[in-house]
């Protein structure tokens, strides 16, 4: 599904990393790990075409990003559920219409009946806040709505970074839990972070690959974390 | 439905849901309808100028371009013998349709606004003025003057180019500066709409981003920041220009008033254009917003 091939990047003269080439098979689950300056999120970004690699190519969907136009790239992120490490939101808007502003984007709010909605809020935890402005909510629940986000458009990927950075271990095994249902349904999840014991976590519910990044690559890590 | 149907449609109508993505921007909202609505009304005035020079051009043009006058010197014993003299010359010159000598009592008119009305012209040694209107076509001055040398001496034609043309050319270049003034507030509003674009995205930078980033293309994101500028200009130069009008229409008239910008005033399609001016401001906010906005978001990845 998405696929680097001999890829580096390079950043203010200094090289991030180099000759990654990786193949994220779909329904699969991964997470990416390393020290924190390794390129994690860079990488993460080059998978949804935020940043274009300094070599080599990336692959989403069998179509080169770097070839692709601006509306292309847009179309391709709407099949990628995307939860930042520093989520965003449009402040100024309810918590219920950030969560469904993907459709919004791609005017398919009529896909998504109230029922679904509130489905979707309860998954999350989130359903008595659906009507509080993002600016009031925890961090946990930031990153619970951005989740709830990242999935309402039934992407095929999901791409989430540190989406434990801010929260509790009790917050983080909860999300933990809803990434690996959205993988038990078929979705291809690769989640960037540094928290070893999430991953130990997460091998207990889910067949898990570990990614480890560094200067000379991206490598397939072995059993010992 | 054509693209362009579609483009006024999503303008005028806009797209509810899209626009709400983007907070409202009240500051850079309400000094576009100001500035707009002062542009306009400065531009109803560059307009009015402009016509009102090229109808007074037109004016003096048809009025000196087909008149002509020749001055008779001569002795007061002389005077009437010339003046018989050079009418019949003219009466035998292609392309003067008509010629009269002036009575003394509408030459002094012509000489009160200097010499008074009481003043007794036959105490004076004043030439006698013949007035000629031509044809359509006009005659040939130069050899009417070696004509009237060779004939009626002392009898010169003056056909008014020497009053004329640097009248023409003093309002032409009126009028021009009229049309400069309002491409100048066209430039002006247009660099005005695309500073508040620049400022409007600029501060709702984490709204782009996220839109970016949830797969918005760059049209969708425009949407909202061009209609609302388009509008508010629209709104504003329509504002300006009914005030603008209004002025205009409450100046005194140029029949009534010799006074300083008596004569600005719209006719006929002064009135039209004037109207038209609104729809000429949206287009160009359009043009500059959409332009503006294509520029930032080609930075944002």
């Amino acid at each position: 599904m998405i696929e680097l091939d001999a890829v580096a990047y390079s950043y203010g003269g200094g090289e991030i990393f180099s000759d990654v080439s990786v193949n994220l098979e779909q329904g699969s689950f991964y997470f990416l790990t390393g020290p924190s300056g390794a390129g994690k999120t860079t990488f993460l970004k080059l998978c949804y075409g935020g940043l274009l690699p300094t070599a080599g190519h990336v692959r989403v969907f069998g179509a080169k990003v770097c070839s692709l136009e601006r509306d292309q790239v847009a179309m391709m992120r709407r099949k990628i559920g995307i939860v930042q490490q520093d989520v965003q939101f449009l402040d100024h808007l309810p918590v219920s219409d950030n969560i469904v502003l993907p459709l919004t984007i791609s005017d398919r709010n009529s896909d998504l009946a109230a029922p679904d909605l509130d489905d979707l809020m309860n998954w999350v935890g989130l359903t008595d806040r659906a009507r509080g402005l993002p600016e009031e909510l925890s961090g946990g629940e930031r990153q619970r709505a951005a989740l709830a986000r990242a999935v309402i458009m039934s992407p095929d990927i999901v791409l989430a970074d540190e989406p434990t950075g801010n929260v509790d271990w009790e917050m983080s095994k909860r999300l933990l839990y809803l990434l690996t249902e959205l993988n038990q349904m078929g979705k291809t999840v690769l989640i960037a972070t540094h928290d070893l014991s999430l991953i130990r976590a997460a091998k207990a519910q889910v067949q898990a690959r570990v990614l480890r990044i560094s200067k000379r690559g991206v490598h397939l890590a072995g059993a010992n974390l | 439905m054509t693209p362009v149907l579609s483009l006024l449609r999503n303008l005028i109508f806009g797209d509810i849901r899209a626009d709400s993505v983007v907070p409202p921007s009240g500051f850079t909202n309400q000094l576009t309808l100001f500035i707009s609505g002062a542009m306009a009304f400065l531009a109803v005035f560059g307009l009015a100028l402009s016509l009102a020079s090229g109808r007074l051009a037109t004016k003096w043009n048809n009025e000196l371009a087909r008149t002509a006058t020749i001055r008779i010197i001569a002795p007061p014993d002389q005077l009437a013998g010339k003046t018989e003299a050079t009418l019949k010359v003219l009466q035998t010159t292609s392309g003067v349709a008509e010629a009269r000598a002036l009575t003394g009592v509408e030459q002094q008119a012509l000489l009160a606004p200097w010499l008074g009305h009481d003043l007794r012209l036959d105490l004076l040694p004043l030439p006698q003025l013949v007035e000629i209107i031509s044809e359509k076509v006009g005659f040939d001055a130069t050899g009417l003057r070696l004509r009237l040398l060779a004939e009626v001496p002392g009898a010169i034609l003056d056909n008014h180019d020497r009053l004329r043309l640097p009248l023409l050319d003093a309002v032409f270049r009126m009028q021009l500066l009229g049309w400069g003034v309002l491409v100048l507030i066209f430039a002006v509003v247009a660099a005005m709409v695309t500073l508040g674009t620049n400022v409007s995205l600029a501060a709702n930078a984490q709204v782009v981003n996220v839109l970016r980033l949830l797969g918005a293309t760059d049209s969708y994101i425009k949407q909202a920041f061009v209609r609302r500028l388009t509008i508010k200009t629209f709104v504003g130069s329509t504002l300006g220009i009914l005030l603008g009008l209004l002025t205009i229409w409450a100046m005194p008239s140029v029949d009534k008033s010799h006074g300083f910008l008596s004569g600005i005033e719209l006719q006929g399609e002064g009135w039209i254009i004037s109207l038209l001016l609104p729809f000429v401001f949206g287009v160009v906010a359009f043009v500059a917003t959409v332009n503006a906005a294509n520029q930032v978001l080609r930075k944002i990845s």
